[in-house]
């Protein structure tokens, strides 16, 4: 086994060291910032490698887990460990880190403060795909924020107050729910941590042990289950985001500096689905089960109607956005539906498995596909002087070919196109969910059609039609534009086609949960 | 038998490798790139005949387990998807057409595209969606046959937009690939329904596949909403993932505009890829299609019917009124494809493959046809300005001409009959309804109408191009690489009928796994007799009426309206117009998904964007109360005390400010206020 070895707290370490360090780093030195950043970055990568070569994939638990006594008085311990989901998540982010850092290489502005950020966004997202004590997984949630906020605020557009603002006011409120949640909880129980807590509350809910514990001026424990669970689940549906909690997110992805949008999609946005997953559904699985027909109608109608507002977009960042909530939307339907089910001495087992096999491919997926349609919009917007109106372009194919046919890859792999990764987590997704919840999942189908329609329309705006004389003297990509894209491309078509790499670490953990979220 | 069996799944691989290595080919490298697609598919024709050489052996559908290949695709730990490919008769001959008509369509494009900048570009294309053909042909799973069909759609995107400067194409494959993506969400969700029930996707797996009859027996039981049977349900979501592909009515309006792409595309979208796949799809899931109905025909296959005869009326009206000459065989295709369901619906498998196969090969030789005639006037497509181009292009001409009387189905000769004959004659049997035959006959007599009025447009008359009379830069033959497939495929259109007559229903038997007798006295029966009589009388009447309107008086000026316009103007510009589909879409479904987008968007700045406001507005009203307390209240208190501790200082200060005499003076008046007080005090 290995469990023990300090692979995770090395991980998490690694970029924050090397954040600390390019943040202490004077302004002028921009190359050596840029090198530092890199490096550090793909230092992170290799041990992520190493953290997957180490995993057993036949195993569903945590692995490579490290128990630490923290804070005894208060029940906080400091453990590390990943399951598959952790695994891929972690994977992802390590993979997207160098990726942004190539695609921010031509930022001129206080180079070695930006790459100290990023470096720091990402260990505070391997933190928080790692913890498993409430403690210090909120303490890296809340350290996600800190950075990302300032990226926004300095290296941003125009609009980048009131964006980052935004950004901070709701992911802030959405925070203080899931602390007082948590606090409740640790009121009733004495512990933070997160296998412990599944174990209290898990099947059973939570009303009768808050009745007995808490005594909060005669409010039942019901009543205080459920607003202990919308407390959280307010938390996550922030970050997913879910609609109608969404609105921070088309402006903060549009404002923010693409390099840092790439992992806002890519890896953050993942923390909410990730919470729903490790959190929110192990520990609240009576309370989501009560709430489930509208928490799954909210996902569904929600990503149905983002995908039919991502047409009406002018700014392609903000399309995009749009189009990253539709996505995961796909993600919650399939955890609802997953969740629901169940019963009928496991007949529907083989489903749920699916659906939430599904989900976390499609989580995966989603951050390269997504990142990866994020970083050409910034090879565009840096051609193009800032330019990324859908109508600005035009016939830009006949300049830049090698640029459009592997933008319109991940633009098909974005729209599930079946022999690239985007269709393996959808298909996985509505196979599982319609034999459990056949007109939710017919329902978010339609959202697959208008997919198509505004991805196909971006298509035909931007590179075919006639040349717009404007753009007549546009480059095609360089060296290292290719080689941030080039890997992502090169994983959606192996994920595209052969699966089972990815599924290979999750089914384990998948089993585990079917057996685990029962009702 | 089983070397072929466990290799057939090269077929379709041997094209997609040769089109994901000539994607990474420079742009100047235009023979690899064409001798990587011609050499793949003629490889992946050789093994295709090995495999119909095999199929021969094999009984046909349904009878015995077919020779199934299946293996695991993914596996989410409980859940597991199977994949897997089938050598069966339906599968064997698709395979055969396929790679053959595509190899010929193939070594057409190296003349047809010699001058084009991005010739390597094109042939890359054509391989992934060969590749992708062969792969949905061959699959034995509906989520393989889905993968593929999907793939297809992106070629046709692909090659319908090749000309991407121009804007119509632009446009046209944008709108190929979106309508024929209704009908794939139909189609995934038919996918997912059925996957859901059997509990498997794949045809055929030892007994235990979904179109085998165990999986259909517990189908058969089931009903889902409003009493429909559930395996009605999954049939009807199926059928409309291939109305979308195979352009049925109302779904059609992608595939006249496909016309846009190069002539070779039009070609394989129309003959050997694209729109044979919905067709296709029917047959393959037709044991699904069939189930339930009690003796007469299913829901199913009703609605398959229906949908086909209509199709094939309506389709055929429009091509009347067509001027551009590949945009009269666009339509031509809809009804075709019309008539092939109504088979499919009415007679079954064999019937609507047998019309499949021979429509492949002369509507092939038709766009192919037509491909050297627009390369021979110089890019013109209009009819009105052709004319008379049998003395520069015998070739072609003579090509066409089969191909045309093929498509009419002149009889005994041409494969269009016979195919076209099996058809009426089962829409003539059906127990359901004779408006289907009656639908059946009326496209036949327009298909022979307008095809005869193209070919006077064409052909004869004067010719009304640049230049009258004899024009400055005559038209001419086209190169011996295009003329030679045109070769090919006409005695294809001629020769491949004789497989499926009543006398000897060679391909029949093979799909239906009986043995064929060779037996004239079927021939002759009477009702054979009298049907083909019939269909006979229909094609001299349409083709008669052709000539005398069109034909019997040359044509002399492009300007000249159009004679069938002269008699019946108001029919004639109806049909023009299409019906005006394209324009009620526009006014209704592109127009509510408009609304629906700015509606979201709406919503989203005004309402959840305000309610943020609104709750951003009270955070900072409540700031600002709070700011209020503290500097008039809490602030003003401390303020103020800060102040009068500050004055106080000050003015003790004064006390100590260093002057003697003031020091003096205050002793002296403390001394004087002290004696006053003690005098004062005492008393």
């Amino acid at each position: 086994m290995n469990d023990g070895v300090p692979i995770l707290t090395a991980m998490t370490l690694t970029p924050w060291i090397g954040g600390c360090l390019l943040v202490g780093l004077g302004a002028r030195h921009r190359s050596l910032a840029r090198g530092v950043g890199l490096g550090v970055s793909l230092i992170t990568l290799a041990l992520g490698f190493l953290a997957w070569a180490g995993f057993d994939p036949g195993e569903g638990g945590m692995q490579w887990v490290e128990r630490h006594s923290w804070i005894p008085g208060l029940g906080v311990e400091y453990v590390v460990g990943v399951d598959g989901l952790g695994l891929a998540m972690v994977a992802l982010t390590v993979l997207l880190v160098p990726m942004a850092l190539l695609v921010s290489w031509t930022l001129t502005e206080r180079v070695p403060l930006y790459f100290g950020l990023v470096l720091w966004l990402e260990a505070g997202l391997i933190g928080t795909f790692t913890a498993l004590n409430f403690f210090h997984w909120f303490l890296f949630w809340e350290l996600c924020l800190i950075p990302a906020f300032f990226l926004i605020r300095l290296w941003g557009g125009p609009d980048r107050g009131s964006a980052a603002t935004q950004f901070f006011v709701y992911t802030m409120a959405g925070s203080v729910a899931l602390l007082l949640a948590f606090l409740a909880l640790f009121l009733a129980t004495g512990t933070f941590d997160f296998g412990r807590l599944a174990e209290l509350g898990g099947r059973g809910g939570w009303a009768a042990r808050f009745e007995e514990n808490l005594d909060w001026g005669g409010v039942s424990g019901s009543t205080l289950a459920r607003l202990v669970f919308l407390g959280a689940f307010l938390g996550f549906a922030v970050k997913v985001p879910v609609m109608p909690f969404h609105t921070w997110l088309p402006s903060a992805y549009a404002e923010a500096p693409t390099g840092t949008t790439m992992l806002l999609t890519g890896a953050m946005s993942k923390m909410g689905v990730y919470g729903i997953l490790r959190i929110l559904i192990p520990l609240f699985g009576a309370e989501a089960r009560a709430l489930l027909a509208p928490l799954l109608w909210l996902a569904v109608a929600g990503g149905v109607i983002a995908a039919a507002t991502a047409f009406a977009q002018r700014d392609l960042k903000r399309m995009f956005a749009y189009s990253s909530v539709n996505h995961l939307a796909y993600c919650l339907l399939g955890i609802f539906a997953a969740v629901g089910a169940g019963g009928e001495a496991g007949r529907l087992d083989p489903e749920r498995s699916m659906a939430l096999g599904g989900v976390v491919v499609q989580m995966f997926n989603h951050g390269i596909t997504a990142a990866a349609l994020f970083a050409f919009v910034a090879f565009l917007e840096q051609r193009s002087g800032g330019r990324r109106g859908i109508e600005d372009f035009g016939g830009l194919r006949r300049r830049v070919p090698v640029f459009c046919g592997l933008m319109g890859a991940a633009v098909f792999a974005s729209l599930g196109l079946p022999g690239l990764s985007g269709f393996v987590g959808e298909f996985m997704i509505f196979k599982g969910s319609f034999a459990l919840e056949p007109a939710a999942a017919a329902t978010a189908a339609l959202g697959l059609l208008l997919t198509a329609v505004f991805l196909l329309t971006f298509l035909h705006r931007v590179f075919h039609g006639p040349l717009n004389p404007r753009w007549a003297g546009m480059a095609d990509l360089g060296g290292r534009e290719l080689l941030a894209v080039v890997p992502a491309m090169a994983l959606m078509l192996v994920i595209g086609v052969v699966p089972q790499a990815l599924l290979g670490v999750l089914k384990a953990t998948v089993t585990r949960w079917v057996g685990d979220w029962g009702p | 038998m089983e070397w072929i069996r466990d290799h057939l799944w090269w077929i379709p691989v041997l094209p997609l490798l040769a089109a994901g290595v000539s994607a990474l080919l420079p742009r100047g490298w235009r023979r690899m790139s064409a001798g990587l697609a011609i050499g793949s598919l003629a490889a992946a024709l050789v093994l295709s005949v090995l495999a119909l050489g095999v199929s021969l052996g094999l009984s046909g559908m349904g009878s015995v387990n077919p020779a199934a290949v299946n293996f695991r695709w993914l596996d989410a730990g409980l859940g597991v998807v199977r994949l897997g490919w089938v050598l069966d008769p339906l599968g064997a001959c698709m395979l055969v057409m396929v790679s053959l008509v595509g190899l010929l369509i193939f070594s057409y494009s190296v003349g047809y595209m010699a001058e084009d900048e991005n010739f390597t570009r094109f042939f890359c294309f054509l391989a992934l969606f060969a590749g992708a053909m062969l792969g949905l042909v061959m699959a034995n799973s509906l989520l393989l046959l889905f993968a593929c069909w999907e793939l297809v759609g992106l070629a046709s995107y692909l090659l319908i937009g090749f000309w991407y400067q121009k804007p119509e194409a632009a446009a046209a494959a944008r709108k190929a690939f979106i309508t024929t993506r209704i009908g794939d969400v139909a189609f995934f969700l038919g996918l997912v329904w059925w996957y859901a029930e059997s509990g498997t996707v794949l045809f055929y797996d030892t007994g235990a596949g979904c179109l085998e009859p165990r999986a259909l027996d517990l189908l058969s039981g089931r009903t889902t909403i409003l009493g429909m049977a559930t395996a009605t349900g999954v049939a009807l979501l199926l059928f409309v993932g291939a109305i979308g592909k195979s352009g049925q009515v109302p779904l059609h309006v992608w595939l006249p505009d496909a016309m846009e792409g190069p002539t070779p595309v039009s070609a394989l979208i129309h003959a050997a890829t694209m729109v044979a796949a919905g067709v296709f799809l029917v047959a393959r899931v037709y044991p699904l299609m069939a189930l339930g109905g009690g003796d007469g025909p299913s829901a199913a296959l009703q609605a398959v019917t229906w949908v086909g005869a209509v199709t094939a009326v309506f389709a055929a009206t429009v091509a009347v009124a067509q001027t551009d000459i590949k945009r009269v065989l666009a339509y031509s295709t809809v009804s075709q494809l019309g008539f092939m369901m109504l088979g499919l619906g009415t007679g079954g498998v064999a019937v609507g493959m047998f019309h499949l196969l021979t429509h492949a090969f002369f509507k092939a030789l038709l766009f192919l046809g037509a491909g050297s005639v627009i390369h021979g006037v110089g890019g013109e497509q209009d009819i009105r300005r052709m004319g008379g181009l049998r003395r520069w292009m015998p070739v072609t001409f003579a090509t066409y001409a089969i191909g045309m009387m093929a498509l009419a189905g002149v009889p005994v000769v041409f494969s269009g009959f016979w195919s076209k004959d099996e058809i009426l004659h089962a829409a003539h049997a059906w127990p359901v309804s004779q408006v289907p035959f009656c639908l059946a006959l009326a496209g036949a007599l327009l298909t022979a109408f307008y095809m005869t009025r193209q070919m006077a447009y064409v052909f004869f008359g004067a010719h009304r191009g640049a230049g009258k009379g004899e024009p400055a830069h005559p038209p001419h033959e086209s190169p011996r690489l295009m003329t030679v497939p045109l070769g090919v495929l006409a005695a294809g259109a001629v020769g491949l009928g004789f497989l499926g007559t009543p006398a000897w229903p060679g391909l029949e038997s093979y799909w239906t796994g009986r043995p064929a007798e060779f037996d004239p006295g079927r021939l002759l029966a009477p009702e054979a007799v009298s049907l083909m009589l019939l269909s006979a009388v229909v094609v001299a009447v349409g083709m008669g009426l052709g000539w005398w309107l069109y034909g019997r008086r040359p044509i002399t000026q492009a300007t000249e309206p159009d004679r069938f316009a002269q008699r019946f103007p108001a029919t004639f510009r109806l049909w023009q117009r299409k019906y005006g589909v394209d324009e009620f879409y526009a006014a209704t479904v592109v127009r509510a998904h408009g609304l629906l987008a700015r509606w979201g968007d709406w919503v989203d700045r005004w309402i959840w964007g305000g309610l943020v406001l609104a709750a951003g507005l009270l955070a900072v009203g409540a700031a600002w109360v709070s700011r209020f307390l503290d500097e008039w209240g809490v602030n003003l208190g401390f303020d103020r005390g800060c102040g009068g501790l500050r004055l106080g200082g000050w003015r003790l200060a004064l006390f100590q400010d260093g002057r003697v005499q003031g020091y003096l003076r205050a002793l002296a008046m403390g001394v004087v206020l002290l004696v006053l007080l003690l005098t004062w005090g005492t008393r």
